[in-house]
């Protein structure tokens, strides 16, 4: 029996990707885990206050002035007054992996009473396959104790790789403004021991308090969209990048996990300054929603930076009529595009589209 | 938000591949006194069944298959479809049926697990399969939809199957459990979620729950490998059943759930013996998943029976000529659908597509 091999630190491969407007305090309590890697902080709000480093990491740092001088007038595609700032930080990484973490986001423990090691969970999520195409009922089958259940076709089991790995989130849920209303102490206390693929074709509200995904094949379409300050909507950043990234994924034959790790989410946000920020979310959803379930990607689209833009043709002419907002947020999707490629110009990962069972 | 049901809503049907149930019984005995059992004994089998007093059950076999169904239609219901039978005579609204080798499990706490309770909870509420949930079921307790969820779904649609989970001995197919013999399942995975829209699942047949009066029709004793066999190994015909099931599902907008409950499932049988036989099986489901991927079900089929028989035909029509099992599944499904119509209870409703 093969015995399970540790799973390599990458620490020279992964950047850690953390929005702070606070302080980085948190920090301290994921030395352990996070010491061995380069951090990049993007410092949201007034560029004149320093934020402290705890000493030992190493890390760059970017406030706004940074951002508005690197990128220039293209920096108006990064938000302002939002942890959606945190994108700037994936397109400025020269890794292949990116961990992006809340500040407000600590070590969670596992049933056993053992901190979890989230990034090393991450790692594991990426590294081993996806399985899109149909659905394992023992969920992850390359964990160790787990397999394919009989009935899973053989010629599947190889997988696809995997681009993005959702981790989750003890105590505090991560709930809409209405709901943490509703249910103001509702604490999430279940510790689901799972890992899945989220099928080709199905759609899910991505959150990024928690997040690793593999830069090189779908950091282009992590864009985490116009928010904040100016802006008519906040809190739907990441769940933006989720839904572009899965319909491209889906596209390109790449898979997204969803489950383990768990960390402990400690800060519950103000539920009425969160209802203002999301209010037009909640109308605008059900138009989102139907619109990502239908975007159909042409064959000739076979990058990541193609899907996208071809995504935000879509977004204009089809969502341009529910809001002005998405005229505006098309074109900062091709800003970010452009700058994108400005920054990372050598090259992109163009991917086969499988022929792979059909749906 | 769970619909409060009476106990004389469920039948919890046992097809008896072995006729020594006492252990079975016994154990079981907590969860299933409430209800009324229907239990289905293998024609193959030729001993008498033991089965412990203080049960309401029905117990039907060779005889009584034959008698209500007809001896050349009965060829549907040996082996493990024995408890298909069980599912044609049942009067109730709800089915629950698991196979005679597994017992109640424990949860992580040393608490057994009523799997017959859960699976009412998992039938009783909605189900989501138009949109994931990341916290996966948002109707348990302590659970709810997350940000980004869109409110018009959170009503969520009637949940037709259950499909539960086995700790010790997984459903491997026999490949995998020859492989890794030692391997078996203890990991407790507290979640139950929709299985989306579009996915197909391998649905085990070893522990799951149906409402009858929803997809009844749609579980069909179908596909028999030509080997056949007394274990799970030796068998696709669940898995069958299951992607006819969730096709249908999809098609008229129910739901499908999978997760807990767990049970504990016995070691028994040789999955290298076996591994001789399910390869049949094994080399089946290269073709039977890219047709259910892409069947499509037409608009005018508006109830369970019209999807099964559009299915059969499309089964017939793309997979007969590929191997004659195929061509046996097709016929017998149109076999069950004229049973079901004639022996079965008032059908399903018509459900708006």
């Amino acid at each position: 029996m093969a015995t399970v091999s540790p799973t390599p630190l990458l620490k020279d491969e992964l950047d850690i990707v953390i929005p702070t407007i606070r302080n980085l305090d948190f920090l301290e309590m994921w030395r352990p885990f996070f010491q061995p890697y380069h951090l990049i902080i993007v410092q949201d709000g007034d560029p004149t206050k320093t934020i402290k480093v705890p000493e030992g990491f190493d890390y760059e740092l970017y406030n706004r002035n940074d951002i508005n001088r690197i990128l220039g007038p293209k920096a108006s595609c990064i938000s302002f007054k939002d942890s959606a700032c945190r994108c700037f930080g994936y397109m400025v990484s020269k890794k292949k992996y990116i961990y992006t973490i809340d500040d407000d986001c600590f070590v969670a423990k596992d049933p056993s009473g053992k901190d979890i090691n989230a990034l090393e969970q991450h790692i594991q999520n990426l590294l081993s396959p996806s399985t899109p195409f149909f659905f394992n009922t023992l969920y992850d089958p390359y964990r160790s104790g787990a397999d394919f259940v009989r009935g899973y076709p053989f010629s599947l089991r190889e997988g696809v790789p995997t681009a993005v790995s959702h981790g989750l989130w003890l105590n505090i849920p991560d709930y809409d403004a209405p709901t943490q209303l509703v249910k103001p102490l509702e604490r999430n206390t279940r510790y689901v021991d799972a890992i899945m693929t989220i099928p080709k074709g199905t759609l899910f509200p991505m959150c990024g308090m928690n997040l690793a995904f593999n830069r090189e094949l779908i950091g282009p379409a992590m864009y985490f969209g116009l928010m904040g300050d100016g802006q008519p909507i906040g809190r739907y950043d990441d769940m933006w990048a989720g839904w572009c990234t899965k319909v491209i994924c889906d596209h390109l034959g790449w898979g997204v996990k969803t489950g383990l790790p768990y960390i402990w989410h400690s800060k519950a946000s103000n539920p009425f300054v969160n209802l203002k920020k999301e209010y037009k979310g909640i109308y605008w959803q059900e138009e989102l929603i139907p619109f990502f379930q239908s975007v159909a990607l042409p064959k000739d689209c076979t990058t990541v930076q193609k899907c996208y833009i071809e995504i935000s043709k879509q977004v204009k002419a089809k969502l341009g009529k529910v809001d002005d907002y998405f005229n505006k947020l098309a074109d900062a999707m091709v800003t970010w595009i452009e700058a994108w490629d400005e920054l990372n110009p050598s090259g992109n990962i163009s991917a086969k589209i499988p022929n792979g069972a059909s749906k | 938000m769970s619909l409060a049901i009476k106990d004389d809503e469920v039948d919890i049907v046992i097809g008896a591949l072995r006729s020594d149930l006492t252990t079975f019984m016994n154990e079981w005995r907590p969860m299933f006194s409430r209800f009324h059992l229907i239990i289905v004994k293998d024609p193959d089998l030729k001993e008498e069944l033991k089965i412990p007093e203080g049960f309401n059950l029905d117990v039907y076999g060779k005889p009584d298959i034959d008698q209500v169904v007809g001896s050349s239609t009965s060829i549907l219901f040996s082996g493990y479809s024995c408890r298909y039978f069980g599912y044609l005579v049942s009067r109730k609204k709800y089915i629950i049926s698991v196979d005679d080798d597994c017992l109640p499990a424990r949860d992580p706490k040393g608490f057994l697990v009523d799997a017959v309770a859960q699976h009412i909870r998992n039938l009783t509420n909605p189900a989501t399969p138009f949109f994931f949930n990341t916290l996966y079921d948002p109707y348990a307790e302590g659970a709810d939809f997350v940000r980004g969820y869109p409110f018009s779904l959170r009503g969520g649609v009637k949940c037709a199957l259950s499909c539960g989970l086995w700790l010790n001995l997984a459903d491997h197919d026999a490949p995998t459990q020859a492989l890794k013999a030692r391997q078996r399942n203890s990991r407790y995975v507290d979640a139950v979620m929709t299985v989306p829209a579009g996915s197909l699942i391998p649905i085990s047949g070893i522990n799951i729950a149906f409402e009858r009066e929803a997809v009844g029709p749609a579980l069909v004793p179908a596909l028999k490998l030509a080997g056949e066999g007394k274990c799970r190994w030796e068998t696709m015909e669940d898995i069958w059943s299951g992607l006819c099931v969730k096709v249908v599902c999809d098609h008229l907008g129910l739901g499908v759930k999978t997760g807990l409950p767990y049970i504990w499932r016995t070691d028994r049988g040789d999955p290298i013996a076996s591994l001789k036989k399910e390869w049949e099986g094994v080399k089946l489901m290269e073709e039977v998943i890219p047709f259910f991927q892409s069947v499509r079900l037409p608009r005018e089929a508006t109830t369970v029976e019209e999807c099964i028989v559009e299915v059969a035909n499309a089964v017939k029509e793309r997979l007969g000529s590929m191997d004659p099992v195929f061509a046996r599944a097709s016929k017998a499904m149109l076999d069950w659908i004229k049973l079901w119509q004639s022996v079965g209870s008032s059908s399903s409703r018509s459900s708006a597509v």
